[in-house]
């Protein structure tokens, strides 16, 4: 008689173990560099794959359950919400313009990490580290889709979020994140990872949700909110496959070290100039404030980041040395970016004003170093100018990094009354940088920079206009035309919030939700 | 290495003058006076005459400011790349030596912008 044995159930590890290790193999009718072309030309040497450590050990049922779990929740709190007119709960109408340039700018950066981690998930040679970046390719379309559900709300009653996506490849200082991830996502594999797997979720991913996400709570934003902690809650397994990676190429070989620190040195510093706009927005668009950003930089940065560089120490990897002009930024580059939003708040698809006086109150004790002495009285000049019927426009375009794309108004590091201007010349040519961090960035690889999407060049260049438009007729009116080719509607999406139409919709629905009046 | 790539490659230059239909860029920023965020850039023919950029130009960009009509233009400091330097207002760009995408800086003694904060 047979004795029926009963199939033993695989645990999670066996299954996992099965998924990464078992279903992998090495080709014999192609050879494997014809099959991974992609992993060598770096110069990362890696001798063993199967001492990938896996960080997740997901397995995929296992990653459906957890997030359609996830999901139903979210989806919840956004329904009520958005049922309960949740908008009108909000701090103040000025808060929306935070969403307004999170929508454009960061939401497509998680669709491109969505395309670069489903890149990488193919490229890499070791199935763990596939199967890693492939779950994390989910993550981040999940967290695109989340955030354009949780936004499309506010679309219903304010204006500039009506298209998105097509503004983020063409508005001006949208080319800055925009040009960020190109960066990243044209990199080999092995950067890639360094960039956004490591600089970004590991170092710097905190200073983006604290002023979102925590920001958002802070003044009412439930919507915003729930999609934050949503996504969240995956940032911790990312930061985990980030650093995996670090560590996994730094302990393969020695020859791994000068490469790996390059690329740490490049994407803290691109990552840095990028969260300027984010500091921004801390210190300027959130009506109820968290935190200034040279409180964040300080709590985020300086202390986590200088105890997971402490440990990555024992590797041979060294603190990067842009983070000491970082540290002196810190009391400036907001209030930097701020004036120039405001000056360019005609080209901009939010609205911008000058802080009330409790808010420059703020400023002044938070900034206690730099801002009586250099910013405040330019912005109450501006302020009282406003007043006077002499709102400041201008309509020059800034010039702008080579490399990070941001108009050139950092100071230099010992001088806050100074431009930074630096220069390259590669084969005739002229390029100019905010920093010596930026110029570094070029001078490494030239080949790759001359080729950026420079937005006033190309508006220069008459590459921003609509098919249609003639620029020799008469009357021609260029920056109009270049508006209108980003799909801002002139007086509605753009110009101060001081009479704006959100501003006034956003009274009106207030009043009428608290009275019968 | 100029590029790190798959196999070497020379990039295409977007921004090479010939792509400015006759025109060449020049910027232009104003020391200590940082109400206006960043220097400026500008699009000119090489065939304009320098004094025109001062007097056409620049009024547009930075007059604005309360103490643009306080500059001295005969006193103003001239920097081409950092380097000190001295135009000629009635040659054009090209017999100033101005190329493509030069950067001037000025400086007007005595100016120091909004409250003397260089704003």
């Amino acid at each position: 008689m047979d004795m029926k044995v009963a199939a033993k159930k695989l645990g999670l590890k066996e299954r996992y173990a099965a998924m990464t290790r078992g279903l992998d193999w090495e080709t014999t009718y192609q050879p494997m560099d014809t099959v991974y072309p992609y992993d060598k030309f770096e110069g990362i040497k890696i001798h063993d794959w199967d001492k990938w450590e896996d960080p997740f050990r997901l397995t995929m049922d296992a990653y459906w359950k957890y997030q359609a779990e996830k999901e139903r929740k979210l989806y919840a709190i956004l329904d009520a919400f958005n049922q309960n007119n949740g908008h009108l709960g909000v701090t103040d109408a000025r808060y929306i313009n935070a969403l307004k340039l999170f929508l454009t700018a960061v939401t497509p950066l998680e669709y491109m990490a969505h395309r670069g981690f489903a890149h990488v998930g193919r490229q890499l040679r070791g199935a763990g580290a596939r199967v890693a970046c492939q779950m994390q390719a989910l993550d981040e379309l999940r967290h695109a889709q989340t955030q354009i559900h949780s936004l499309s709300n506010y679309n219903k009653h304010y204006n500039g979020f009506h298209d998105w996506r097509h503004m983020h490849d063409r508005i001006w200082y949208l080319s800055v994140p925009k040009s960020f991830f190109d960066d990243a996502v044209t990199a080999g594999p092995f950067e890639y990872m360094v960039a956004i797997g490591f600089s970004f979720e590991y170092v710097l991913t905190n200073l983006l949700f604290v002023p979102f996400i925590s920001g958002a709570a802070y003044n009412g934003d439930m919507g915003a909110m729930a999609f934050g902690f949503s996504a969240q809650s995956d940032e911790a397994r990312h930061m985990t496959l980030g650093l995996e990676m670090i560590k996994f190429m730094l302990e393969q070989d020695p020859a791994n070290l000068p490469i790996v620190q390059g690329w740490i040195d490049k994407w803290t510093w691109r990552g840095v100039r990028m969260l300027t706009i984010v500091g921004m927005m801390m210190d300027y668009m959130l009506p109820k404030r968290v935190m200034s950003w040279k409180e964040a930089w300080e709590i985020y940065f300086e202390e986590s980041g200088g105890a997971l560089f402490k440990d990555l120490a024992r590797y041979g990897i060294t603190i990067p040395k842009c983070v000491a002009q970082a540290t002196i930024e810190k009391e400036h580059i907001t209030h930097q970016a701020w004036t120039t939003f405001y000056q360019y708040g005609a080209a901009a698809a939010f609205n911008t004003w000058i802080p009330e006086k409790e808010e420059l109150d703020w400023l002044s004790e938070k900034y206690p170093n730099t801002f009586d002495k250099y910013y405040r009285p330019r912005l109450e000049y501006l302020g009282e100018q406003a007043k006077q019927g002499k709102r400041f426009y201008s309509t020059t375009l800034p010039m702008l990094c080579q490399c990070c794309q941001i108009p050139m108004f950092f100071t230099e590091p010992d001088d806050p009354t100074k431009i930074c201007y630096r220069e390259s010349d590669h084969n005739g040519e002229k390029y100019h940088f905010c920093s010596d961090h930026c110029k570094e960035i070029f001078d490494h690889e030239p080949e790759k920079y001359v080729q950026a999407w420079m937005p006033v060049h190309q508006i220069y260049q008459g590459n921003c206009f609509k098919p249609d438009v003639d620029p020799t007729a008469e009357g021609f009116d260029p920056l109009a035309a270049v508006l209108d080719w980003y799909n801002i509607q002139f007086g509605r999406d753009n110009l101060d919030f001081e009479g704006s139409e959100d501003q006034k919709n956003f009274d009106t629905w207030r009043q009428t939700a608290k009275s019968n009046g | 290495m100029a590029v790190v790539a798959v196999q070497a490659y020379t990039g295409e230059v977007r921004d090479r003058v010939e792509n400015f239909h006759g025109n060449q860029l020049l910027y232009i920023g104003w020391e200590d006076h940082l109400m206006i965020a960043s220097p400026l850039a500008f699009l000119f023919p090489p065939t304009m005459r320098f004094g025109d950029v001062l007097e056409k130009a620049l009024p547009n960009a930075f007059g604005v400011h309360p103490e643009w009509e306080k500059i001295d233009w005969n006193q103003a400091q001239w920097f081409k790349s950092g380097q000190a330097w001295t135009p000629n207002f009635n040659q054009t760009l090209a017999e100033n030596g101005l190329k493509h995408k030069d950067v001037l800086r000025f400086r007007t003694p005595g100016l120091t912008g909004i409250k003397g904060t260089c704003s």
